[in-house]
């Protein structure tokens, strides 16, 4: 029953700490206002957000409240209109210059006019790596998310959940310490999206990275991640955090157990207090 | 196409077909077949087109050999009878009557049937498949020419109106040294050179444009509107300054092939959705490199579409432009100088040859695309 | 730490607005062409303009008069802007409309035999693809047939159809028309084919389970549905019968038409009735083209097809 530790402490987030060597993204009093023809729209209203090395962080909430906007702010796809971000101690431009970060989109996104391992090779040829370095590390990546053989295949004579595991593997290929991931496994059906789920937990045990995953599945959530971040929409918001202590080494099985359940409830319970919100 | 298994014919149009053969043969058996006084029994070939037809019909009818042995024994027959009608009609031009138009029918009749059946194939292997879709327009346009030699030479059309195509073929193997000289003078010179540089120089300013939004906004509704333009007409000027050998025709080609080229470059330089572009930035990706792995590759079936649309505006600007004047050789300058002599046969000769130009052009295109944008959805699952 | 604070921008310059939009930069566009043209004008125009000071036994000619001598010069090599417009303004508002010199009178020739063939050709096209879409072996032997000739420079046999017309009796209109006909026919036919084809899989078993006929079925699922096919073959088929009526007066003399226009400058060397036919030529096309733009406006906006 110890996983409901500040259960009740959605205002948990530190403020006035200072960037620790291992802080990987630190975001305070961030707001987001698009311009439209209907007047402003508040995407994302006073977020503060610490993000630590080695962390798996979802964002979870109902569509509007922000989470991709969050996201892609963090990787400078967006440029918030007020407070301050820092990623790996820089600003989000410097990062993304620096390659600092790997990005998963909704979609695999990857272009048809290349082989699988032409795909996962594009990044590395924009970063001017020699072309042995490129081989290395496109078999290596590919090994990862078990491609391997699949080089020479296009990415139109692949499965949907395949092509998603080359867009990993794309990402991965940058060999950056953090992941952006934006609902990945959205698309998927479910029997494919809880493989590819054990996946991607099996591969952040291994390489120990930073992931901030974008996601509408409490499930995935839960099973997922090290801290969960409830958003909830106009204006988008921070409306609770939750740190799991589920232990780091999961299987599929531990979504029967009563902690994981506990903790799905609460997540649920968020999600449905924010919507009531909004009426 | 499961759009089409839902509508199926309710008319059996085979067997109307076979009826329709079986009554026009009975026409041609009492009417006269030639003037002044033949009929069908006095000319032993046409009466062996006009047997072989009706068994070929009754076959049908009966249910006889309704399998692909029986269909192919039909298109022979169609073959053969079609030969008999062209070789008797050459004996006698003009003076064809009522029982040969019916067995010319028939013989038409008789071809539509055998096309009927070869679209009712079912074919398990692919090649065999597309053996078929590409012998039924082969059938269809061999049919036309058929009857055209057949209905020209039995009216006795004359040849100034329209040549038989016999009359065509035997005009263009007469003529070939200056068939080539035409050929080389309009399309190897002024069409290539015209080509090249016009859809070259719009690629160039296509990505200058799209690199300035200002320029975009601005040029691209003019070039649309000038996509729909009567460019040829610059002919006479382009002429005037630039003489009347091949450069003057060529820069009517640059200018009718430059704005296709120009719109559909920015087109398709637009076309990446905003996820695949957000991925380069991710990747700090600059201006070039998102250019050539990205914005070109996916630019690619646009640029091919304005390629085949220029190779056949380039021929058409070539050929219009030598109305104008030319020095005495040049495909524009043949036909308008023969059609004033009235050598109409000459002039179907230089079409033959720029129809078959400008086909083997595109083709040649067409394949060229296929083998670049290989993964577009359009192509790949052919 | 290092933090990065965003403010919004918002420009204050009032032509921001105009220039963001299509028309300002239209507009530049439009006035840098004009303005190259003049340059064009008076630097190709110039090496004439000094022969002519040079037969005159004049040196040192001002720079201004040079430069106005270029842009209004009879037969110049690139006539200005103006002096087109000018041409254009007496030869239309200042020519009575029956006048063998009014520039209206040749426009007219030339527009109705290119909306008579324009009008058959559409009629024809659209009766094709009706056809093609009803019957398989239909579209297996003709389409083919159909996209090859599109392939085929078939403007080149508009003068023999004219001239062969002519000889055996049929002038006037009818030729001009035939070749337009041909010439529009093809795009609407193609367009049509795959209008037709349009609707979804979905849409046609909707259909079916109606138990809705052939005709039902054409009447309210297919038509509808190519309808905005039918509206952009039918500008590129308006713009091809016009080129189509042009190119057809150019081969038998033909004393009328804008074809005759442009044929009869060049052999006079009259630059200005080129120019002026051939701006004529593009303002009639253009206007066609932008008459079928705004009825397929209307026509989808009734048919709830735009916003």
């Amino acid at each position: 029953m110890t996983a409901l530790a500040g259960a009740k402490d959605t205002e948990m987030v530190e403020k006035h700490k200072s960037a620790s060597p291992d802080r990987v993204i630190d975001i305070e009093k961030l707001s987001l206002t698009f311009e439209t023809n209907d007047g402003p729209v508040h995407a994302l209203s006073d977020i503060d957000l610490k993000i630590e090395q080695g962390d798996f962080v979802s964002f979870i909430g109902p569509s509007g409240c922000g989470k991709t906007t969050l996201l892609r702010v963090i990787a400078d796809l967006e440029k918030p209109t007020a407070g301050s971000i820092t990623v790996n101690g820089v600003s989000p431009e410097e990062a993304r210059l620096n390659r600092a970060y790997g990005y998963v989109f909704q979609a695999a996104a990857l272009y048809s006019w290349r082989t699988i391992a032409g795909n996962v090779a594009l990044p590395l040829e924009i970063m001017g790596l020699s072309r042995s370095e490129r081989q290395q590390r496109v078999a290596r990546n590919l090994e990862l998310v078990n491609l391997s053989g699949f080089e020479k295949k296009y990415p139109w004579q692949l499965s949907g959940g395949m092509q998603q595991r080359a867009s990993i593997a794309r990402a991965l290929a940058v060999e950056p310490d953090l992941l952006l991931m934006d609902e990945p496994f959205g698309a998927l059906d479910e029997i494919v999206r809880d493989h590819l789920n054990e996946q991607l937990l099996q591969l952040w045990a291994k390489t120990s990275k930073t992931v901030a995953f974008v996601t509408h599945s409490i499930p995935e959530a839960v099973f997922l991640s090290t801290k969960i971040v409830v958003l909830c929409p106009r204006p988008g918001r921070i409306y609770d955090v939750i740190e799991s202590d589920l232990p780091r080494d999961r299987t599929l099985d531990i979504r029967e157990s009563p902690e994981f359940l506990k903790i799905a409830h609460r997540v649920r319970e968020g999600l449905k207090a924010g919507h009531s919100y909004e009426d | 196409m499961s759009t089409r298994s839902l509508s199926k014919s309710r008319l059996d149009i085979p067997a109307l077909l076979a009826w329709l053969i079986v009554a026009l043969v009975i026409v041609g058996l009492f009417s006269p077949i030639f003037r002044p006084d033949f009929g069908v029994m006095d000319v032993p070939r046409l009466s062996l087109c006009l047997v072989i037809l009706a068994i070929a019909a009754v076959r049908y009818e009966l249910g006889f050999m309704r399998n692909r042995f029986g269909d192919l024994m039909l298109g022979f027959v169609t073959a053969f009878a079609a030969w008999l009608l062209i070789g008797t009609v050459s004996n006698h031009p003009g003076d064809a009557a009522l029982g040969f138009w019916a067995l010319t029918a028939a013989a038409w009749a008789s071809a539509w049937l055998f096309v009927e059946r070869l679209a009712s194939w079912k074919n398990s292997s692919k090649s065999a498949a597309r053996l078929i879709n590409l012998a039924i327009p082969a059938l269809f346009g061999i049919t036309l020419l058929a009857l055209w030699q057949i209905v020209v030479t039995g009216a006795g059309v004359p040849k100034v109106l329209l040549p038989a195509p016999s009359e065509i073929w035997l005009r263009l193997i007469g003529s070939v040294p200056t068939l080539w000289a035409d050929f080389r003078q309009t399309f190897l010179k002024a069409v290539l050179a015209g080509y090249a540089i016009g859809c070259g120089s719009a690629f160039l300013t296509a990505v200058l444009v799209d690199r300035v939004p200002f320029l975009r906004r601005g040029l691209l509704p003019i070039g649309n509107l000038v996509s729909a333009l009567p460019i040829i007409g610059v002919a006479p000027i382009m002429v005037m300054w630039f003489g009347f050998d091949w450069p003057s025709k060529a820069a009517v080609v640059i200018i009718m092939t430059f704005f296709p080229m120009l719109v559909n470059t920015v087109a398709g330089l637009s076309a990446s959705d905003t996820m695949q572009r957000d991925l380069m930035r991710t990747y700090a990706s600059g201006y070039w490199h998102t250019l050539v792995k990205l914005r070109l590759p996916m630019a690619m079936p646009f640029i091919f579409n304005a390629l085949k649309i220029n190779s056949t505006l380039a021929l058409i600007g070539a050929i219009v432009a030598e109305f104008f004047g030319t020095p005495t050789v040049g495909m524009g300058f043949r036909i308008s100088t023969e059609v004033g002599r009235m050598n109409v046969d000459m002039v179907w000769a230089e079409i033959a040859v720029a129809a078959v130009a400008g086909s083997l052009f595109y083709g040649l295109i067409a394949l060229l695309e296929r083998a670049v944008t290989f993964w577009h959805p359009s192509v790949r699952g052919r | 730490m290092t933090s990065n604070t965003f403010a919004p921008t918002r420009s204050l310059n009032p032509f921001a607005g105009l220039m963001s939009g299509t028309a300002g930069p239209v507009i530049v566009v439009v006035l840098a062409i004009i303005g190259a043209w003049y340059i064009g004008s008076v630097s190709l125009n110039t090496p004439f303009q000094l022969d002519t000071y040079e037969r005159a036994d004049r040196t040192d000619v001002p720079f201004s008069e040079l430069l106005s001598d270029t842009l209004s010069q009879e037969r110049p090599v690139l006539p200005a802007p103006h002096q087109i417009a000018v041409e254009i303004w007496e030869t239309t508002a200042e020519k009575k409309i029956t006048s063998k010199r009014s520039l209206i009178y040749h426009s007219g020739i030339t527009l109705s035999s290119a909306l008579l063939g324009f009008l058959i050709g559409t009629t024809l096209g659209i009766l094709l693809a009706i056809g093609i879409i009803h019957s398989r072996v239909l579209e297996k032997s003709l389409m083919p047939w159909i996209i090859a000739s599109q392939t085929i420079p078939i403007l080149a046999i508009a003068p023999m159809i004219i001239v062969v017309l002519n000889a055996v009796g049929v002038s006037g209109l009818l030729p001009k028309a035939m070749i337009s006909t041909y010439l529009s026919f093809f795009p609407v036919a193609v367009g049509m084919v795959k209008g037709l084809r349009s609707p979804e899989v979905i849409d046609m078993d909707l259909m079916h389970t109606y138990s809705a006929n052939r005709l039902q079925t054409f009447w309210k699922l297919r038509l509808p549905y190519a309808v905005p096919f039918l509206f952009t073959s039918m500008k590129i088929g308006m713009a091809a019968a016009l080129v189509g009526a042009i190119v057809g007066e150019l081969p038998t003399g033909a004393v009328a038409g804008l074809g005759a226009r442009l044929l009869s400058g060049s052999y006079y060397g009259q630059t200005l009735q080129i120019w002026s036919a051939l701006i004529m030529a593009a303002f009639v096309a253009g206007s066609l083209v932008a008459l079928i733009g705004l009825v397929e406006k209307l026509a989808l906006q009734r048919m709830g097809m735009t916003r």
